[in-house]
Order: C-alpha cells, then structure tokens, then sequence
C-alpha cells in the first residue's frame, strides 16, 4: 500500500519587508508501508517542516498529503491524526514535565478510547514494556530519566495510539552514542513485531546507512535525491549528496583528503538562487543551471533512483566506498 | 627526549553542588608533544570538557583544582596562580568551544575581538591590531574580510561564527589550541570544512591540539593520539589506529561497537548497558564494573589505576587481554 505525497508547503515569516521563507518548496514524496524512509539533510533544509507537516502539526500552504488512499483535509480529525505519530529529538523538552509517565500515558489512551476504562493500565504497562522500561517508570517524572530513557518513553507516548506512521524527527542526535544504539535497535524491532511504517529524519548519513530503506536528501526546501539505501551510497548522483556523503567523518583511521566535501555557505532560505538552488555551491555548476531548476528524473539511474540535477551522475570524483556487511 | 610541550599530572577538579561535591576530574594524566594533536573522548559527565577547562583555569564558580599540576613548557598552571593563567592564556594556549554564539561577545563587531588579542595583550597599534585581523580572517577562510569584519556575530553563519573563534585563538600566536567540541554544534558540511581548516593551520604553523569530542570518527580523521575518559579518569590511551583496531578497554570497546561506521553496516549495533555512575560518589572498585561484560571478582576489590602496555600504551583495567582478545576475534575496525 502507498502514501503518495504531493506538497507545495511553505511557511510564511514576515519581516520588514513581507519576505517568504519557503522552508519546503515543491516536494513529492512516497512512503510505502512498512519501509523506513529516512530524510536526510543540514540545517534548514525544511526536513523537520515537512515532518510536522505529515503528522499535522502545521498546515501547508499548498499541496496535497495523501493517506492511505484519502487526500487529507486541512483540518483533520482526531481519527486520522491518530495514525500518524511524532517522536521529537529534544528528550528533555518534548515530555510535559508535570506529568508522571502513566499520567500522559492515559491521558491519550482514554482521549482517543484506545482501549477501555478498565483496561487503560494494562496497556500503560505493556506500552512500558514494549520500549524495554519498566513498571516503576510508570509512576517517575521526566526529570527522573536519562535522555536515552526519556527518548524511550517518547516511543511509548507515540506508539500508544497505535499509529501507522511514526515520525521520528532525529530520534537519536541528542543522545550518547552508546545510548543511541538502544534506541536505533528498538525502533528496528518495533518496526518489525508492530509493521510500523517510520519517516526516519536525520543528518547522521553513517546512522541512517544502518537504519533506513531508503533515503531522500532535501536541500533549501527541496529534495535533490531518492534512492534505496544501498544505492544512494555506492552511486550518489547529485553534487550535494556527494559532498554530503564525502565530508562525513570514516571511523577508519587513515589520511583524509585536504580538499573540502562542499565549499561555502548554503544561501539563506529567504534568497533562493534562480534555477538550481545548490549552483552557488556546486562544484560542476553550467549556465542552465542558473536558468532551469532541474526536476528530480531518473534518467539513466536504477529504478526508484532520482536526482534534481541537469548532469546528474556526470563527472564522478569517485564513489563512496561500499559498505561490507558483517554477517 | 625533550620535555613534552603540555603535561598533565594527576589532575583533580572538584563541583560544588546543592547536592554534593562532584569530582569531575580524578586524577587524570596526559602528556602532548609540540605539534602533535590528541583526542580526549569520552560520552557527556565523563570530565573531558572540565580536564580543558582545568589546564587554562576556566572553572565555573564553584569549581576548583584539588590536585596535580599542569605543566606547560615545563611551568606548573597549577601553582603560577591567576598571573600564570594570563600570561599563557594569553600567548601559549588558546582554548575555542562548541557553542561560538555563547563565546563571543555579541555586541562587539567581530573584527574587534580578533583584534582584541595582539592590541590589548601585545600592545599592538590600532591599525597594526587591524591588519592582523584581516589577516587571521584570511588563514582560517572568511571570505571578504574587509567587509565582514564590521560584522556582529548574530549575522554569521555557525560556521563563520566558529572560523572567527578560530581566528581568536590564533591570535595570540598560540603553541596549543584546546578544543572542546568545537565541531559538534556544526552541519556535517561545514564541520568537513572547520576540521580541515584546523589539520591546515596545525601543518602550516606546527600548533599543537587537544580535540576534545565524544565523535570517533573525528578523532580517527584528526588525531594521531587518543585518550578514553569515563567518570571522571583517563581509562586508556595510546595511538589512534592502535587503539581502534584493538581496544584493551572494555569501554573503549563498547563506544567503538555501538558507534554506527559509515563504512561497514553492522547487522545490529551494541549499547553498552546501564548509566555511568554518579561522580557525587566515592569509589571503591572499578568505575566501569557494574557495565562491564569482562568483570570479575578482583574488580571489585579497589579502584584500578592505568598501567602501561606494549607500545606506549596505558590501560586502567585488570583483564585487558580478554577485552583486546575479543576486539581482535571480532574487530569493528578491519585490519588493511
């Protein structure tokens, strides 16, 4: 089953002189049920807008979102706002403070009559269970738990309303490492027993190589790349990707190359360049692209493979090496 | 062998807290080479960031140095007092941190604030103080100097912000820049840029670092040596490549394993379980025991202090060889 996706969302921010902030400008997406699409990209790219955007926290400004078969209205309904769930990247100021865990537990169990009175508690408890804390964490405020615990419970809250799709807007940058490992593992398991279906948003590329399906990467309110995991990282077709996918960090000790993945500064999101937004940065920039914005097309990629980009794929500096599976 | 440019010698940094007194620091050693760049790697409360602070005085107001010495150039920081402090911080070591728009002065232009450093402590001239700017802007890649020198940090972007905090610390014409996280706040593009820029500026002018980050992958790319903190103490040092290829601490085995490497996708990655221990406390065993999958009764007994091990190489744990055993039967990092 599919989620096709047709938005032109844009968030308006007035200033002296009535400027617009498209934080997401045009973006087509699909997420087909049961796979983990992660959105990747740097500050202000617009992935978070378009994550709220999906579970209804902000309206677009235009466009259309597609659910399970029915164009969403711009006002939605508790039922439907049920079925799709957000898990935030800050654990220390997404959980009401003054709520112990079984009170925001219950208070969406009993809103949205997900299970009867009398059986509210049994679910809190296998809620708590299911994300791996257990019972004494029912009666515990925020303030009591680590950030990887927090985060833990932000997974029940979300998953309490037994939603189709979760979002998880950078589940685990705020975190330890050591600590961001549980997390991640638990979204892989609960994605299997439960056939959830997540929007994974993040910036870490080496985290979402391990976690997602596929990816799409967004730049100033854009998508410039989609493609099944795999083959976004042995064959990145856009210049961002590349650069993207080139400055991140190896844990491999070795030399490192003195030459910058990706040069500049991005523009700001209110002076968008005409054409291609990425020209002013783009290592093989032509005239076209200061005069057409390129589409995302396939061209001559493997199926489910999309870059915007006039010569996508062209003028390689070299691919990203492949990952070696460890089984 | 010449004496190391910094030496750090059993250090200890005490909080005091309305809910006790944390050792933030507890005896931690380390010893640089001018020139060279360390990494100082540990997960949030494990010392690192107060170890910087503690060479360069920078104590929040209710911490204070309870022990050890800090030898620069062979001077105690320690016991040079607040005269001492200046003077290095000054001329000698420059520290930058994570956060530039809590650093910087925000209602100062930021041209000024390089300036600051050659006019006010080196009793440069305005215009003398002004070309050094422009100068330092130029080394650490701002484009358009003259212009942007006029500039508050509020109109910069993070990553011009954090070139600028470098250009600060170059301008006393330092032997040793302490960072302290100085990428982690920054995009992954920019950060690229910001860790090239310091490798650059270490090459070309042969200033010494201490990397302080609890991201391994940017010490493997920036740092020849490495030592591993976890409450509070220095558990492991050596070289880089060594110590990633066969950790001989179990916890430097455990970040290393539940680190997702952007090279090699692992089926499944590995937490290190439980939370490190409140530094409120006292100890009298292992710090890392009750997390530790190699524990066993004698870590129990007392705290372990490092010892060394073949290569350089310093270890704070009784069973070392089973951890580097279990390392080498199952690496994270593939030997070339």
């Amino acid at each position: 089953m599919e989620f096709p996706l047709n938005a032109t969302l844009a968030r308006r921010l007035r200033r002296n002189d009535l400027e617009v902030l498209r934080a997401v400008d045009g973006v087509d997406l699909e997420i087909e049920r049961g796979e983990v699409l992660g959105l990747v990209g740097e500050s202000g790219c617009g992935k978070s807008t378009l994550g709220r955007c999906l579970v209804g926290l902000y309206e677009p400004t235009g466009g259309e979102i597609h659910f399970d078969g029915a164009t969403l209205p711009a006002r939605r309904d508790k039922a439907t706002r049920r079925r799709m769930q957000m898990v935030f990247q800050d654990p220390y100021s997404s959980l009401n403070p003054r709520m112990t865990v079984r009170q925001t537990l219950t208070e969406l169990l009993r809103v949205h009559h997900v299970v009867p009175r009398k059986e509210v508690d049994a679910r809190c408890k296998e809620l708590l269970d299911l994300v791996g804390l257990g019972q004494r964490s029912l009666d515990a405020y925020p303030r009591q738990f680590s950030g990887g615990q927090r985060q833990r419970v932000s997974i029940a809250r979300a998953l309490a309303l037994e939603p189709d799709l979760l979002v998880a807007d950078e589940p685990v940058s705020a975190l330890d490492v050591s600590v961001q490992a549980t997390v991640l593992n638990l979204l892989d398991s609960l994605r299997e027993l439960l056939g959830l279906t997540i929007l994974f948003i993040a910036h870490n590329m080496a985290v979402v190589r391990h976690v997602c399906d596929r990816v799409s990467v967004m730049y100033l309110g854009r998508i410039v790349e989609t493609a099944r995991t795999p083959d976004l990282f042995a064959d990145p077709r856009h210049p961002y990707t590349r650069g993207l996918l080139s400055a991140v960090p190896r844990l491999t000790p070795g030399r490192v190359s003195t030459a910058v993945a990706v040069t500049g500064d991005p523009p700001s999101p209110v002076d968008i360049p005409s054409g291609c937004r990425f020209r002013s940065r783009c290592p093989i920039a032509q005239e076209i692209c200061a005069e057409v914005d390129p589409r995302l097309e396939r061209h001559d990629a493997r199926p489910g493979h999309e870059a915007a980009c006039h010569f996508a794929g062209e003028q390689r500096t070299g691919p990203v090496p492949r990952a070696e599976s460890r089984a | 062998m010449s004496e190391p440019l910094l030496e750090v010698r059993d250090l200890s940094v005490d909080i005091v807290l309305s809910r006790g007194t944390i050792h933030a620091v507890d005896g931690v050693s380390f010893a640089l080479e001018a020139g060279a760049a360390m990494g100082l790697v540990g997960e949030s409360g494990c010392g690192k960031s107060m170890t910087l602070r503690g060479i360069l005085g920078l104590l929040p107001r209710t911490g204070r140095i309870t022990g050890g010495q800090v030898l620069f150039e062979g001077k105690d920081l320690v016991k040079g007092g607040q005269r001492g402090l200046r003077e290095v911080r000054g001329g000698g070591i420059s520290i930058i941190f994570q956060e530039p728009m809590t650093a910087l002065n925000p209602v100062m232009r930021v041209g000024d604030q390089i300036a600051e450093g050659p006019r006010h402590h080196l009793g440069w001239s305005r215009s003398q103080s002004r070309a050094r700017a422009l100068e330092l802007m130029r080394m650490v890649g701002i484009p358009d100097p003259e212009r942007r020198m006029r500039a508050y940090p509020h109109e910069l972007s993070g990553g011009l912000r954090q070139r600028v905090m470098i250009a600060i610390a170059l301008s006393s014409e330092p032997k040793l820049i302490l960072c302290d996280e100085p990428t982690t706040a920054l995009d992954v593009t920019i950060q690229d840029q910001i860790l090239k820029l310091l490798l650059g500026l270490r090459r070309d002018l042969g200033v010494a670092i201490v990397f302080v980050t609890h991201d391994l992958a940017v010490i493997a790319q920036t740092c020849e040596t490495l030592a591993v903190m976890y409450a509070g103490r220095v558990v492991e040092t050596g070289r880089v490549e060594q110590m990633f290829r066969e950790p001989h601490h179990p916890y430097t085995l455990g970040l290393l394993r539940s680190v997702p490497d952007f090279d090699a996708v692992r089926d499944s990655l590995e937490a290190i379980p439980g939370m490190p221990p409140d530094l409120a406390s006292t100890f009298s065993a292992c710090r890392f025991a009750p997390r530790c999958q190699f524990a066993q009764d004698d870590c129990l007994a007392g705290e372990v202090d490092l010892h060394e091990i073949d290569g350089g190489r310093t270890v704070a744990c009784l069973h070392d060889d089973a951890c580097a055993a279990a390392a080498s039967a199952d690496p994270v990092i593939a030997r070339v």
